[in-house]
């Protein structure tokens, strides 16, 4: 599974630890990521990352 | 020191910086103010707080309003420390446990920054606290120009206080756009261009959610700077024209340094090129102006052509240190050349385009490289191509 990096803010997005913060269990691909979850440093949309 | 009165029961408390000339590699040649607002209601409230070393400004201000003690609630509307960095002794002076409204990421921010022990209030987007007669909304603004970023907007005075948004580091006699005018826009714009351009894109954003608020807005407050009382949305509009990042499409810079003069005829050269096909352009010098001067000028100029000699098989190093600050920038909708003057090696001008290349901007040109010291051939070259960018420029 891929790491997606937040274009915006350069966070990275590690689906083996998911975004339990936000509901995101460990585990999850980005893919699979709800297409309304958004960075949860920056708050930008999904479409601004790209694979690390 | 006295508070200064913006509106009915409403002061700025914060403290003017006269002196700061460097703020964290920015140049503030006309220092800051770090601006920080008492609201007198049944709840006495604060909004954000000073530079840990103007504690004593605050202090007296609040003072000279009211018994800092009676402060009831804290707002903090962005983490970074020339706002909190005074509130852990503001604290330990008014009551340890005053509650701190801050946003979500405000509060993780905070913590990193003053551990857990603060009674932080979280609030989320589009929350309002009641002060008695007036009533406070906070609006997330992430990243204007931190994740923690927010705005909080007084209601029944209609006053907006937007943090980091809207600033400008400036310090001087004048407190309010009327009375400074049209000289204030430079200091706004060098503000959005060193620390909010990247995120030009997210402010228009932001900009737009506001907008749909459809919240009268009286006054803005941003905590450096002058406050826009008179033309409130005269800032607002310069911000949306700016996220736009649409260059002046006849401006071009070119940006150098030079050791022994060479680079630098280089550049006088290119600059007249230019200027021979109509462009508006003049050579930065880089150990003249401050990198966050040259950034200023970049951030609308259609083009940008950057000089260095080679020192050592590389990059001059102030050449080096303003590529990595633009980068960090995210420059868009230019285009870029390189040039430079060298002694034996020449990869200076190279690197230099591969930089350029990195942030994505367009080159029309490879990069013009003259052993030495250019002579009247190696000058028409460069005046050559500076023409041919002036044309690749339409
Ligand atoms: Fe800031
Ligand atoms: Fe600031």
């Amino acid at each position: 599974m891929d790491n997606f990096v937040c274009l915006v803010c350069g966070f990275v997005y590690d689906p083996n630890e998911g975004d339990p913060e936000n509901g995101v269990a460990a585990g999850t691909p980005f893919a699979d990521l709800p297409a309304d979850w958004t960075c949860p440093v920056c708050g930008a949309p999904k479409d601004q990352f790209g694979k690390e | 020191m006295k508070a200064l009165k913006i509106a009915e029961g409403i002061y700025d408390v914060g403290a003017t910086d006269w002196n700061v000339r460097d703020f964290h590699g920015y140049s503030t040649e006309n220092g800051s103010t770090y601006n920080a607002f008492l609201i007198i209601d049944e709840k006495v409230t604060l909004i954000d707080t000073v530079k840990v070393d103007f504690l004593d400004q605050l202090m007296a201000k609040i003072s000279s309003v009211i018994d800092p003690a009676k402060i009831d609630y804290i707002v903090s509307n962005h983490t970074e420390m020339d706002h909190s960095g005074a509130l852990p002794r503001l604290l330990h002076r008014i009551g340890k446990d005053i509650p701190v409204f801050c946003s979500k990421m405000g509060h993780k921010n905070l913590a990193s920054h003053f551990g857990q022990k603060i009674n932080y209030r979280p609030v989320a987007d589009g929350e309002e606290l009641c002060l008695g007669k007036r009533t406070l909304k906070f609006i997330e603004t992430r990243m204007i120009h931190w994740p923690d970023s927010m705005f909080s907007y007084l209601v029944e005075d209609k006053i907006l206080f937007s943090s980091d948004g809207f600033g400008q580091h400036y310090a001087g006699p004048e407190r309010f756009d009327d009375e400074i005018g049209e000289a204030i826009m430079p200091y706004a714009k060098k503000y959005f261009a060193n620390i909010l351009w990247l995120y030009a894109p997210l402010i228009k954003g932001v900009l737009n959610k506001v907008r749909e608020l459809n919240l009268p807005i009286e006054m803005i407050c941003p905590d450096h700077g002058v406050l826009w009382r008179q033309n409130p949305a005269k800032i607002v509009e310069a911000y949306t024209r700016w996220c736009d990042l649409q260059p002046q499409p006849d401006k071009a810079l070119v940006i150098y340094d030079t050791m022994w003069h060479s680079t630098e005829a280089m550049a006088e050269a290119i600059v007249a090129g230019l200027a021979a096909e109509g462009v508006s352009a003049k050579p930065m010098h880089l150990r003249t102006c401050h990198r966050s001067d040259v950034v200023t000028e970049a951030f609308d100029a259609k083009a940008l052509v950057i000089g260095s000699p080679t020192l050592n098989n590389g990059l001059f190093p102030t050449v080096a240190d303003f590529l990595t600050y633009l980068k960090g920038l995210k420059p868009k909708n230019k285009l870029a050349a390189s040039f430079g003057s060298f002694g034996w090696s020449g990869e200076a001008a190279k690197l230099v385009e591969d930089e350029l290349k990195t942030m994505g901007l367009h080159l029309s040109e490879d990069p013009l490289k003259i052993q030495y010291v250019p002579n009247r051939e190696g000058l028409e070259k460069c005046f050559e191509f500076g023409r041919r960018i002036a044309r690749a420029m339409r």
